[in-house]
């Protein structure tokens, strides 16, 4: 058992020595990746299956006594967060190597450092370590971030690291906060510290608003829009599932260990929640690119996403989960989408782009029923996500947070119906037109693909776009959004068995006894 | 009591300088807030009130672990101190500048060859 907690934090910092070994041969960097992803997707199905009934487990690192090692501890919600970012982060590589975005020798050994920082986050169970699991993550998307090295990543890059490293300062001011009057850092001892020590709300409420700056909650969230548009789209794909993710669930498991029954800051945090959602998605119907809205309902999803704090019940947290768990696929689709036409046009204006969906039928359709579950239309596994949510919140009897979960939908639908629009429906402009077709038996454009190209809008991406892209290039593109497309469907028609999966996961976090007790126990 | 002192100053002067737009008074801002955060990290280990945590001294020792943390902490903030003055450099190739808040077309990138016939 303690291998399968350990492997997904150490196996990717094995990959990421491998990697920079061998930076000189692209096909052993991606062979180890795949192997990595593999392993790590392994040992969280193995983690599902061993948590599934609300049991948690836990591991000392190099058997220290207990109060001297570093636990490692997984239940239900660790579990789910492993297999879900990891089979989006495998789905994120196969697009990444399709686009031709690996070819920079560091690529692959920076993913292998993220990996290891996002699957420790989970499975650790000491604060501290948290803090340095959180920073191994954090550096490997600074560099992956600024990779490409132009203007534009360096100023976003600026944005990010000061946000982050701000943030990461706070988090140790709370930290020393907690450990000077609680006197521990451990998740089992620190379990309901704040009834035998009030002073040390305090330390909590300084971490709680660096990790919120992580996650992305209204109004921490400037910089994740303005960062997350300028790297390359299959990093956009990575940090969407992995980083404010990670950020999310440390909210919900420091939430479940501190705050537990304590009903007195639910309201400010369903609040937060509530205005995170709004001026998310209307941030993003007023952008006018393809990534740029994408990366705003970011903020928009995570008020989803975080509004079990608000609403703490297992109804709640189950719902939260269960569209956790589809999210990540639905995002990461559909911003493989916006990267494919990026790659295919040149640019993600949605102005300079129109009639896709006739020359790229499939990316059509890969972009639509992502877009409806994200919206949460059904059959879709979004519209199961959202109908759970709203329940719960209605069971609790919060109207306003009910009411802005339909009205922020409505917005969403309108976003996505402007992306629709924009890229896929109405005549062909110049950037599509220079699109081949599927069948090279219709004409292109007179005067070929080559001086009807406008300039691409990386310049400096690694190579020229080719505009006949290879058909397995295409295939390993457009098919990894294909598959989350049908996955959805799929979801949403027989969404109950994922729901039983998830609800003991829900149940140990408003009673985290067995992960206490595996903690103190391993 | 003192290491509270140290700590409030630290961080006032980091905020200060943390609110400076060029990115290596920022940096020096952060320099600033981490050395503030390791302060705070000793200073929870209770070592006014308890004796240095070495093998053999006399009495009851500090806590060991806060000053672990605080070594780790430090090496962290060292080393992205050290990628934002890498950042700040190559920006100054890049964009010319290292103003965090001046947009795209308020500066734009200097003319090399102009600047250095200008000097």
């Amino acid at each position: 058992m303690s291998t399968l907690l350990v492997a997904p934090f150490v196996a990717p910092l094995l990959a990421a020595a491998i990697g920079l070994l061998t930076r000189s041969w692209r096909g052993v960097q991606r062979t180890v990746t795949g192997v990595l992803m593999l392993v790590v997707l392994g040992s969280g199905v193995g983690l599902v299956i061993a948590t599934r009934d609300g049991a948690a487990v836990a591991t000392r690192v190099g058997d220290w006594p207990s109060g001297l090692a570093i636990p490692f501890a997984a239940d239900g919600l660790s579990a789910i967060m492993v297999v879900a970012t990891s089979a989006m982060a495998l789905l994120a590589l196969v697009f990444a190597a399709a686009n031709g975005e690996d070819e920079h020798q560091l690529f692959h050994p920076l993913v292998a450092v993220l990996l290891a920082g996002v699957f420790g986050s989970f499975l650790t169970a000491d604060l501290f370590n948290l803090f340095v699991t959180f920073e191994v993550m954090l550096i490997g998307s600074y560099v992956l971030l600024t990779l490409r090295g132009g203007g534009a990543q360096v100023r976003a890059g600026t944005l990010y690291v000061t946000v982050n490293l701000l943030a990461s300062t706070l988090f140790v001011l709370g930290i020393a906060l907690v450990y000077g009057t609680a006197g521990t850092v451990n998740f089992a001892d620190l379990a309901g510290i704040t009834e035998q020590v009030p002073t040390s709300l305090v330390g909590f409420g300084v971490i709680f608003t660096a990790v919120s700056v992580k996650a992305g909650l209204v109004p921490l969230h400037g910089w994740l829009p303005r960062t997350y548009t300028t790297c390359g789209p299959a990093v956009t794909v990575l940090f969407s599932a992995l980083l404010t993710k990670a950020g999310v669930y440390v909210l919900l498991r420091l939430s479940s260990l501190v705050l537990g029954p304590d009903v007195t800051w639910r309201p400010l945090l369903l609040g937060v929640a509530v205005l995170t959602m709004v001026v998310g998605v209307l941030g993003a119907v007023g952008r006018g690119d393809m990534r740029g809205i994408l990366t705003f309902h970011m903020v928009s999803q995570v008020g989803y996403l975080v509004l079990p704090l608000g609403i703490w019940s297992v109804a709640g947290i189950t719902a939260g989960l269960f569209y956790l768990v589809q999210y990540v696929l639905v995002k990461g689709a559909l911003l493989i989408v916006a990267g494919t036409v990026e790659r295919l046009t040149g640019t993600g204006v949605l102005s300079e782009l129109g009639g896709l969906g006739r020359s790229r039928p499939w990316l059509m359709v890969a972009f639509v029923v992502p877009a409806l579950a994200l919206a949460g239309l059904p059959p879709s596994s979004g519209f199961l996500g959202k109908v759970l949510l709203l329940r719960a919140a209605f069971d609790d009897a919060h109207w306003v947070a009910g009411a802005a979960i339909v009205l922020v939908s409505l917005f969403t639908l309108l976003s996505m119906v402007k992306i629709f629009t924009g890229v896929f429906w109405g005549a062909p402009t110049a950037a599509t037109s220079a699109v081949p077709r599927r069948r090279p038996a219709v004409p292109v454009v007179a005067g070929g693909s080559g001086d009807t190209v406008p300039a691409h809008l990386e310049p400096e991406a690694p190579t020229a776009r080719d505009a006949e892209l290879s058909r397995w290039r295409m295939a390993g593109m457009v098919g990894p959004a294909l598959l989350i497309a049908a996955l959805t469907l799929v979801i949403g028609v027989v969404g109950q068995s994922l729901i039983e999966l998830i609800e003991p996961a829900a149940r140990t976090l408003i009673d985290p006894t067995p992960y206490l007790e595996a903690v103190r126990s391993a | 009591m003192t290491a509270a002192i140290i700590v409030g100053m630290l961080a006032a002067g980091g905020t200060y300088l943390i609110l400076q737009r060029g990115i290596v008074r920022m940096a020096l801002g952060f320099v600033l807030l981490g050395h503030a955060a390791t302060t705070l990290l000793v200073a929870s280990g209770g070592v006014a009130r308890r004796a240095v945590p070495f093998i053999g001294a006399e009495g009851d020792l500090a806590d060991p672990l806060p000053q672990a943390f605080a070594l780790t902490a430090i090496v962290i903030s060292f080393g992205i101190t050290a990628f934002l003055l890498t950042l700040a450099f190559h920006g100054r190739d890049v964009l010319g500048h290292d103003d965090v808040e001046a947009s795209v077309d308020e500066v734009p990138p200097i003319d090399r060859d102009a600047q250095e016939g200008g000097r």
